[in-house]
């Protein structure tokens, strides 16, 4: 331990000299290296015979043959501040190369400089449509290295409160991505049961958005007063509109005729480019993390994995819409079993004290100075915690040298990962299929530049 | 529990048998080399790659043999099969931080490698187009390191480079 915290002057010999950096941006063919132009079209299997046939990544194209233009970052489908570069060749594209850090903020440097405590507010806004899932990975990282259990009512809570903003993160999917295709109804549907979901999170936790709920020990406040029925109410009502959503979407022929068949992918070409989430599972593979590593009490909860056939835009959408269904399921059954107990952890170091436990005790008043304060530290080591996003699998890496903040605070976000997908899914499809495979994709800006 | 030994090339340092996740450690030259028998043993996916500076902690734990640089790179691979985990971390060295590419593995790799050399440059070999993803072209320091002054200059943009 003699060596953590040493000033970096005093380790000028391990200073290193700045490197230099080339363009970000899609460059004339001209300027382009074959393995880069190959990256760009989407070649991305080089490894066991999978590669892209060569003659048709014809890097020998003239330049005025062709027209590169900007897609964002500030356009409406591109779900945020996205930016494409597209090669187009008439009305089709030829390369396309996404360049993002428009939103980029420095979170991960952020969570080196708060506390494990305050940790959470700053992971919340990475993903802002499904925060609580983005605590609870923090809060899974951060108990796996305090070594501390988590009562079971504040496990069950954590799971009814993360399938329900699971089925908020996907109404606001469906939201976006009927307003992406014309149906522009659909996203005035999506928002208003998301709103049902945003009012029992209000009522729970205080604040609609960034929730702050789920913290490491367990969660912030207990399930309000007759919360069942809330609960209830909810799973009724989006249950039965779900339908009503496959009336208005699913049967549509111009909704199907821009989302069958078109942008497939397929499960080796997923693997290879780690994508994960609905995107990973509308290929064949079945895989969630919920099933495959349980995580809280998944493996006491009946669910389906959902798993479509093609890849294409209409398997990712068929999935989502499912998932909302198996959420539903999931938080039922959540409402049913919901033990009783405490909602958080009874250890004095990493729970503050009961608010009229201050008064009266002097030992609870030191706690919660020196946690509000200083906050708790940490045993070193370092961990990484993995959960089922909405997006795909969320992970969370911390490196802790044993103080009370995060050494390194890296979060694994799905959305930029699935967004190196893009290259590949849109290479010869038309300009408009362009806005549904980035609707499909669903990423998240926020999280992708973090 | 898979057996790291029988995955691991000789020569390879795992953590097996020690109460911490299952992680290998191997030296740069023998990174690519180990990444490829995992890959051929069955961990399809490349999850998570990133850098870490240990400028601050420079003491940390690691097993006998192991000797620390100050930057490390941390790979999570998992197997879907066998529904496993495994972390790799080499040490990627002092004042020229450089390990090789898995891009040829894994292709999924290409933008968090990207990632790390912008917050971290830590340089990638093999790597198709390593340059910053994150931060603008023209800014300078790599913002993760733990010798970079946060905050130190307000607004770091510069005039735009002009056609090229």
């Amino acid at each position: 331990m003699s060596d953590s915290n040493v000033r970096a002057a005093e380790r000028l010999g391990l200073l290193t000299a700045e490197t230099s950096e080339g363009a970000q941006e899609l460059q004339r063919r001209a300027a382009t290296n074959v393995d880069e132009l190959g990256r760009e079209v989407g070649a991305v299997l080089r490894l066991d015979g999978l590669t892209l046939d060569p003659t048709s990544i014809d890097h020998e194209r003239r330049d005025d043959e062709t027209m590169i233009i900007n897609m964002g970052p500030s356009h409406p489908s591109t779900h945020g501040v996205l930016r494409l570069m597209l090669e187009l060749d008439g009305e089709f594209v030829l390369r396309t190369k996404p360049v993002i850090g428009y939103l980029h903020t420095g979170m991960e440097k952020t969570g080196e400089e708060l506390s494990y405590i305050q940790g959470a507010t700053n992971v919340t806004r990475m993903d802002y449509l499904s925060p609580v899932i983005n605590e609870l990975c923090y809060s899974m990282a951060v108990e796996k290295l305090l070594g501390i259990e988590v009562p079971e009512r504040a496990v069950w809570i954590r799971m009814m409160m993360s399938e329900l903003n699971r089925i908020s993160s996907h109404l606001v999917w469906m939201a976006t991505n009927g307003m992406d295709l014309g149906a522009s109804s659909m996203m005035i549907y999506g928002l208003r049961e998301r709103e049902l979901i945003l009012a029992f999170f209000e009522k729970t936790a205080g604040l609609r958005l960034n929730l702050n709920y789920v913290r490491p020990g367990g969660v912030a406040a207990d399930l309000p007063d007759g919360w069942p029925d809330d609960v209830l109410v909810i799973c009724d009502t989006i249950y039965a509109r779900t339908f009503e959503y496959d009336e208005l979407l699913t049967g549509q022929p111009i909704f199907r005729n821009r989302m069958v068949g078109v942008a497939p992918l397929a499960a080796e070409e997923a693997l290879a480019l780690g994508v994960t989430g609905p995107l990973l599972r509308s290929t064949g593979v079945a895989w969630d993390l919920r099933r495959a590593m349980p995580y809280l009490a998944y493996d006491q909860v009946e669910f389906d994995v959902i798993v479509g056939t093609y890849g294409d835009n209409f398997d990712r959408y068929a999935i989502r819409l499912n998932e909302i269904r198996e959420s539903i399921r999931i938080v039922r059954q959540c409402i049913e079993k919901m033990p009783s107990g405490d909602y958080r952890s009874q250890d004095p170091k990493v729970t503050p004290p009961p608010r009229a436990r201050i008064g009266e005790s002097m030992e609870a008043l030191i706690h919660h100075f020196k946690l509000f304060t200083e906050g708790f530290h940490v045993p070193p080591g370092e961990v990484y915690a993995a959960v089922e996003s909405p997006r795909g699998e969320l992970g969370c890496y911390i490196v802790s040298d044993g103080t009370a903040k995060p050494y390194r605070l890296h979060v694994r976000a799905p959305s930029f990962v699935n967004l190196q997908a893009v290259s590949l899914l849109m290479r010869g499809g038309s300009m408009s299929d362009t806005i549904t495979v980035i609707s499909t994709i669903d990423p998240i800006m926020g999280e992708v530049d973090r | 529990m898979i057996s790291l030994s029988s995955t691991a090339p000789p020569g390879v340092i795992t953590s097996e048998g020690l109460a911490a996740d299952l992680c290998c450690f191997p030296t740069r030259d023998r990174y690519v080399e180990l990444a490829a028998s995992f890959r051929a043993d069955g961990f399809e996916m490349c999850v998570d790659l990133c850098g870490v500076d240990y400028l601050e902690h420079f003491g940390r734990w690691l097993p006998e043999g192991v000797e620390g640089t100050r930057f490390e790179v941390v790979v999570n691979l998992l197997s879907l099969s066998k529904k496993e985990r495994v972390r790799v971390r080499v040490q990627a060295g002092n004042d020229a931080p450089e390990v090789d590419s898995l891009f040829e593995l894994y292709p999924g790799t290409e933008a968090m490698e990207r990632e790390a050399f912008d917050l971290f440059g830590i340089l990638f070999t093999n790597h198709p187009d390593l340059t910053r993803i994150l931060m603008p072209e023209e800014w300078e320091g790599h913002p993760l390191r733990k010798d970079y002054g946060a905050g130190r200059v307000p607004v770091q943009f510069k005039e735009s480079p002009g056609p090229r």
